[in-house]
């Protein structure tokens, strides 16, 4: 009774803008979340992915700008009527209403047959794993529960497009980690159709079909986690998702895409792109991709430098290497399969040149570039 | 005995009815106010304020020459629309508790968390079920107070309701003629009665207000059933529009216009002898300055009293130095010169300190209205420092401040704007405070008790060529308000990037 088992909608925004006053929240923005996706808006806070949420929700209006849900165009609609369920961060759980008749509010002011509601009220409830503490009231309750109810909530009420936002912001660590992955299950379940808001990069990476990183008020690049992870079209994403290190170069020789690439101090690596001989570069490489050595000149073209820090994460070692260029980049090993380097040691690193990205150095400073 | 018994029930239904008539007035124009979009409610906000901020005297006079004066509304019919009596009565203390609760409700919904609201409406709730269902139930406590609030000042307001009572009687006009008529010819009479009335005012108010606190937090308001088609016809455009302009007529045309009414006079008294007299201080005008700074005079000393003794208690009250339960039970004590008739406070206060016969009459005064105001104080600055988290405080004593340092460097910046709010209110309720001063005071005179005896010499038509007319009275009231508005202003420019936004 509970899974929706026809289409859902999709979500579709086209050239949408929201000012307010002076302050550009969202600049021409299109997007389209798929039906039945599990879908990440990701930012720094101010970037415009809360704001975007409630421009979809309804609860506030555009300035200019289409939102369609399904087929239909909804921006005149009320928020009432446009079947979806919202999670708030702080869960806006009524306090003057029990568990259930919180999870029974949605069925009840919209004038469903009450006795059915009630059977889906009680098997939402079963699906939290909330049932024994249906007459508690909110302040009764732990902020994972709270959190629980609050998708039950929204669940009930019919909702067929799930808009999360910071739906886990509140909740500590460990709990956190558990119901991330508890909240793609559910709406996979249902086949629900969910947009879920963070600022989160790790939580929206291990939940999301797709994430949209936006930035500024614009969205700068939409893909599925590895694209995003393995293809940043920017510095800025390069830097947001996970973890990068960047080396300021230029274009020493260009050989159809295989440049060669002339760092700070002289080094030269190699590396693959689409850039013009002479053009200044940022070579951006994450810390895993390295592979590092004791020095013994045996590479042609080898990155030299010292081990400077080095600290164990658990499952990782981390590394800071000070290059000869006096760069330092950030080196991630293995801790418990991998050979570790004490520190004063001589090494030299290598990549694979495909695994690495090339960008042209920004016009406003590589520092303003990749700043959240 | 009939007769104090009639006069305390009189005072009880009108009571009621004001408030329940205010709350559903006052609402509407709280939530246009903090929810609307046009600028110009801020304006419209600060004007909510005036017959607050009137003495309620001066306001009495306006409405009765709005209501029922040749000059006011009734020249549209032939004779007077509404005869002294009960009606205007309920119509003028609609008028000054209207501004309660629209301050209340601004607050309430001010400091209420719109995702709630919000996500009512995301779960298929139009926007009249959702404040119906979901923000009025939270709001409940703001509500309550709003409605006790302008109750205990229905009740206990007396200077405006003599002059527009007429014949009839409340309990706090009842007190006031049995002064007049029998203190000198029948004093134990006097005494008797009064004490009669005053005894079953304040047990009955402090009855009902103890049964509100018990009952008020179990009431819930009727939210099971809905009207789905109903409700969503309420919501939208000419539901909302209407019912905005409604509640924009009922403000101008019922509380604001009434209120300044007694403007007109005095703009005529501006061009006549009337206001030369004034200003030279000639005939009855002597009195009225004298009147007039012993009121302003007062009102500072007993803000600065009330400050002094009211922070303290505040402290413990916010702090809750005692544990919780005494906390809670001085939180309602100081509440008690609220609910108690100012008339039946100002008798029970004269008994109290006249035993202290040597104790000068200013000071009584002084006492009194010290008494009357001290829960303004206490509720503002406790409110304050109550938000104020003790982290904060802690996070001053770890930086080496002394209490009295965290203090002065902490507590009094951050609640600087509600104990300046606080203190506007002590000043302007001191200044217009009739019932109370009238009780305890044989000789002094302040500019209420001043502007009642003027009304009342201008409605005997025994006494003649007293030099009082109507543009005299006019200007009496219309300098008042003059003075009480710039002192809104005052606090509207002092405040003002605080609060709103």
């Amino acid at each position: 009774m509970l899974k929706r088992d026809k289409k859902m909608p999709s979500v579709r925004v086209v050239n949408l803008t929201k000012k307010f006053g002076k302050i550009v929240a969202l600049d021409n923005i299109s997007l389209e979340v798929h039906d039945q996706e599990y879908f990440a808006l990701l930012g720094p806070s101010g970037c415009g992915k809360t704001t975007l949420l409630r421009l979809i929700a309804g609860l506030i209006k555009p300035d200019s700008g289409e939102i369609y849900i399904g087929d239909k165009r909804v921006d005149e609609v009320p928020p009432e009527d446009r079947e979806i369920g919202f999670v708030f961060q702080t869960f806006a759980l009524f306090p003057h209403m029990t568990a259930w008749e919180n999870v029974n509010y949605g069925p009840r002011v919209k004038n469903f047959d009450l006795k059915e509601a009630g059977a889906v009220g009680h098997e939402v409830l079963e699906l939290v794993k909330l049932h024994e503490r249906m007459d508690a009231y909110p302040r009764e309750l732990s902020g994972g529960m709270m959190q629980r109810i609050a998708v039950a909530r929204a669940l009930t009420a019919g909702a067929k497009t799930l808009l999360l936002d910071e739906p886990l912001g509140q909740l500590d660590a460990k709990v956190r980690n558990e119901i991330r992955y508890e909240m793609r299950r559910m709406a996979k379940d249902l086949n629900l159709t969910a947009i879920h808001v963070t600022h989160d990069q790790s939580e929206a990476m291990s939940i999301s079909d797709r994430i949209a990183v936006m930035k500024k008020g614009k969205i700068v690049q939409v893909g599925t986690p590895q694209e995003l992870y393995m293809k940043p079209n920017s510095l800025f994403v390069a830097n947001f998702i996970g973890e990068s290190n960047f080396l300021e170069s230029s274009v020493a020789a260009v050989n159809g895409s295989d440049l060669e690439i002339e760092l700070r101090g002289g080094a030269k690596v190699k590396a693959v792109g689409n850039i013009a001989e002479g053009e200044r570069t940022v070579l951006c490489i994450r810390p895993e991709i390295f592979v590092v050595e004791l020095d013994e000149n045996k590479n042609e073209n080898p990155l030299r430098g010292k081990v400077e820090k080095i600290t164990f994460e658990g499952t990782f070692v981390r590394y800071v290497i000070r290059l000869e260029s006096l760069d330092s980049v950030v080196v991630i090993k293995p801790s418990l399969t991998e050979k570790w380097y004490d520190v004063g040691a001589r090494v030299t690193l290598s990549f694979a040149p495909e695994k690495a990205q090339i960008f042209p150095y920004p016009e406003a400073g590589l520092l303003k570039e990749i700043s959240v | 005995m009939d007769r104090a018994l009639v006069a305390v029930a009189n005072s009880f239904v009108i009571a009621l009815l004001v408030s329940a008539l205010d709350v559903l007035a006052g609402v509407p124009l709280a939530w246009l106010i903090t929810r609307g979009k046009s600028r110009w409610l801020n304006v419209l906000d600060t004007f909510a304020d005036i017959p607050f901020i009137v003495p309620t005297a001066a306001l009495g006079y306006s409405l009765l020459l709005f209501w029922n004066g040749p000059q006011g509304i009734s020249a549209f019919f032939s004779g007077s629309l509404i005869s002294t009596g009960w009606l205007l009565i309920v119509l003028l203390h609609f008028a000054f508790s209207y501004p309660i609760v629209v301050r209340v409700m601004v607050g309430a919904l001010l400091d209420y968390k719109r995702e709630y609201e919000q996500q009512s409406r995301t779960l298929g709730a139009p926007p009249f079920m959702a404040a119906r269902t979901v923000t009025f139930p939270i709001l409940k406590p703001a509500l309550i107070a709003a409605f006790i609030l302008s109750f205990a000042r229905s009740l206990s307001e007396t200077g405006a309701t003599f002059i527009v009572a007429g014949a009839f009687e409340n309990g706090p006009v009842f007190l006031q003629n049995v002064r007049n008529e029998l203190s000198v010819s029948a004093p134990a009479l006097y005494e008797g009665a009064t004490v009669f009335a005053s005894v079953l005012l304040i047990i009955i108010s402090l009855t009902i207000f103890g049964l509100i606190r018990i009952l008020g937090p179990r009431l819930r308001l009727p939210f099971n059933r809905v009207l789905p088609s109903i409700e969503r016809k309420l919501s939208y455009s000419k539901a909302a529009m209407s019912r905005n302009s409604i509640t924009i007529i009922v403000f101008v045309a019922i509380v604001l216009l009434p209120s300044l009414f007694v403007a007109l006079p005095a703009f005529q008294a501006l061009f006549t002898n009337t206001f030369t007299d004034a200003i030279s201080g000639s005939g009855v005008w002597g009195d009225y300055w004298q009147s007039l700074s012993l009121s302003y005079i007062l009102g500072a000393l007993v803000t600065l009293i009330g400050f002094i003794v009211g922070l303290p208690m505040a402290i413990l009250i916010a702090r809750k130095k005692f544990g919780k339960i005494p906390s809670t039970l001085l939180d309602i004590l100081v509440n008690v010169p609220l609910i108690v008739p100012s008339i039946a406070l100002g008798v029970s206060l004269k008994f109290f300190w006249q035993s202290f016969a040597f104790i000068p009459e200013f000071l009584l005064l002084v006492f009194a209205h010290v008494a009357i105001t001290y829960p303004y104080f206490v509720r503002s600055m406790s409110a304050a420092f109550e938000r104020i988290s003790l982290d904060m405080e802690e996070a001053a004593r770890t930086l080496g401040a002394k209490p009295f340092g965290v203090f002065r460097t902490i507590m009094l910046p951050l609640a600087k704007y509600s104990i300046l709010s606080g203190a506007i209110m002590v000043f302007t309720r001191s200044v217009s405070e009739t019932g109370a001063t009238l009780a305890v005071v044989k000789n002094l005179q302040t500019a209420p008790v001043v502007i009642v005896n003027w009304v009342k010499t201008l409605q005997n038509p025994a006494l003649v060529n007293t030099g009082i007319t109507s543009s005299v009275v006019g200007l009496g009231c219309g300098i008042l308000i003059v003075l009480s508005f710039i002192i809104l202003l005052l606090l509207r420019f002092v405040t003002r990037g605080k609060g709103r936004n």
